[in-house]
């Protein structure tokens, strides 16, 4: 079973705020989810090759050019930057890391 | 009244002069205004284009109105992947399998409805609330890609695109009794897609019948410079060979996919369709896909730990939600990934972000991936014996909305024919092949090929599609 204090410190890494009643669902949740998972560990995969995909390339390189794929022009930039909440002379504004005291 | 088209007979419509693009298309946006509230199968639509364009110029799809998921990038149109964090979240560019449709003539309709982040098996994981099944309101159309395939089996589309990471494409097509297809990993640029899990994401059509689905699949398919999991292997014209003799070829029935859980009248209507298929001179081979019950398990530690990874880019800093009472940077990112974020999402941030963690890891993440190795090995040596493997696309045909809300873990459970599929990055396809006799709701056939044999598959799902016409 999973604790309060863990599913706590597993929602800060992931930047997630949760409120008491979501904890106790997903404590349980997660507990029956993690309990379902665990049969896996039953199972001998002794000199077994992790599969991490499916397809036979492994390294798939370019040249490192710039490929002129996407220009930025006034208008990409607009649509890009200005989804932002806060932008200033082109630039993406976030608040400030370091607190001046 | 014009309704019920399909590629085929739109360019026939056109090619004829019976109607024109635009006129279709306005059709189309007609009865989507009049149906889609009590559906939901939209979540947004768009003005037609003026694209009459002369014979000569005309692409192979010119003028079909199709509807896409709404986690593909359309330029300049709103794409939320199914969640309230996107809301407002506006294209800067096309995805390839747009860009490949438009360049062949199609149309789009609109954008339809999902379960967040393509995360669910009902859309009832959507913020903007379920889509209902066009053959009975009160249930689901299934999920992820619910509000493709109702848009399609309701004919508010002629065809449309829907994702599929565990099933998202085959299941919904399999409660909404249209075909869907998921093609092998590597034939469809996923470039434009938001990424759910990328080891397993696949883009592929939904449609009235096997034909249009493999017009699509040949429009779609091919190497891309901007994805680089994309292979550049050239892509058979399936749509040529659909009538092509189908005796000899050898099928394999798992004997684990009969087992517990399986409802009665799917199986009976599974094993009715095999028994055609041998009738028409297939050759039906009992085998053992022995990783079969381990799949599910390892599936939900693989998309959780990849879902983790890919939803850390929303953080409220460049673009969604970004939650306004926020005093420092880090509240920015918890406050509008709280506020962001539907619950299905948060669980499993939540726990891949755990299967992920140090301690953790070995346990979970590694274990799961070398299963899946397990799990690959058994469909290399069933296909050494077989040509494809035949079963049900779901354990039940469509349950009511609400039914299965409350236990994540039996949502889960409904993809257990579909994730092994994706997990060995096999090519897939869902066929109706009957209805319930009790809901007379469609139950979908699943024939699954080798790797970038799609072929096989659309030949053999043609060929059953014709013998239960």
């Amino acid at each position: 079973m999973i604790t309060n204090k863990e599913i706590q410190k597993i929602a800060g890494l992931a930047r997630i705020k949760l409120n008491v009643k979501e904890e106790n669902k997903f404590k349980k949740e997660l507990s029956s989810i993690l309990e379902y998972i665990d049969k896996l560990n039953k199972i001998d995969t002794e000199n077994v090759e992790p599969l991490y995909q499916t397809i036979e390339i492994s390294n798939a390189l370019r040249p490192d050019r710039h490929r002129k794929d996407f220009e930025i022009n006034e208008k990409l930039h607009k649509n890009l930057i200005g989804q932002a909440p806060h932008s200033q002379n082109g630039f993406i504004k976030v608040k400030s890391i370091i607190n001046k005291k | 009244m014009i309704s019920g088209f399909t590629i085929k007979s739109v360019r026939e419509g056109i090619a004829k002069g019976h109607f024109s693009s635009e006129e279709i298309f306005k059709v189309y946006a007609e009865k989507i205004k009049k149906e889609n509230k009590k559906l939901n199968a939209y979540l947004s639509v768009f003005e037609a284009k003026k694209t009459d364009l002369p014979r000569e110029e005309q692409g192979e799809l010119y003028g079909v109105p199709s509807a896409i998921k709404d986690n593909m990038l359309i330029e300049g149109t709103t794409c939320t992947a199914g969640s309230k964090i996107l809301k407002k979240y506006k294209s800067t560019f096309d995805a390839t399998v747009i860009d490949k449709l438009s360049k062949a003539g199609a149309q789009f309709l609109g954008k339809t409805n999902m379960d967040e982040f393509a995360m669910g098996t009902s859309t009832e994981n959507s913020a903007f609330g379920p889509t209902k099944n066009p053959h009975d309101l009160k249930r689901v159309p299934g999920g992820s890609s619910g509000g493709s395939a109702a848009a399609v089996a309701a004919d508010l589309a002629v065809f449309a695109l829907g994702s599929d990471t565990g099933g998202s494409i085959r299941q919904p097509a399999s409660f909404c009794g249209v075909v869907g297809f998921k093609p092998s990993y590597g034939r469809v640029s996923r470039h434009g897609l938001i990424a759910m899990a990328s080891s397993l994401d696949q883009i592929g059509p939904i449609t009235k019948n096997v034909e249009d689905a493999a017009l699509i699949f040949e429009k779609i398919a091919g190497y891309d410079k901007f994805d680089s999991t994309t292979l550049n292997k050239s892509v058979p014209e399936v749509s040529k060979k659909l009538n092509f003799d189908i005796k000899g070829i050898k099928i394999g029935l798992p004997k684990e996919f009969f087992g517990k859980g399986l409802s009665p009248e799917v199986e009976e209507a599974i094993k009715a369709s095999v028994r055609k298929l041998e009738e028409t001179g297939c050759i039906i081979e009992e085998v053992s896909l022995p990783n079969f019950e381990n799949a599910l398990a390892v599936y939900y530690i693989i998309v959780p730990s990849e879902v983790s990874s890919n939803l850390a880019r929303f953080d409220g800093i460049r673009y969604g939600h970004s939650s306004k009472k926020s005093p420092t940077l880090s509240d920015v990112y918890l406050n509008s990934r709280s506020e962001g974020f539907g619950p299905e999402s948060k669980r499993r941030i939540i726990l891949g972000t755990y299967a992920l963690s140090s301690g953790y890891y070995d346990a979970y993440y590694l274990k799961a991936q070398k299963v899946r190795a397990l799990l690959k090995k058994d469909f290399d040596n069933v296909f050494k014996k077989v040509d494809v493997i035949v079963g049900p696309v779901s354990p039940t045909t469509a349950f009511k909305i609400g039914e299965k809300a409350s236990d994540p873990l039996s949502l889960y459970l409904e993809d257990i024919y579909t994730v092994p599929v994706n997990l060995a990055g096999l090519p897939g396809i869902s066929v109706p092949c009957g209805l319930s006799k009790e809901s007379k709701m469609p139950i979908g056939f699943q024939i699954i090929g080798k790797y970038f044999d799609e072929e096989t598959i659309f030949r053999l799902a043609y060929h059953l599609e014709e013998t239960l016409k």
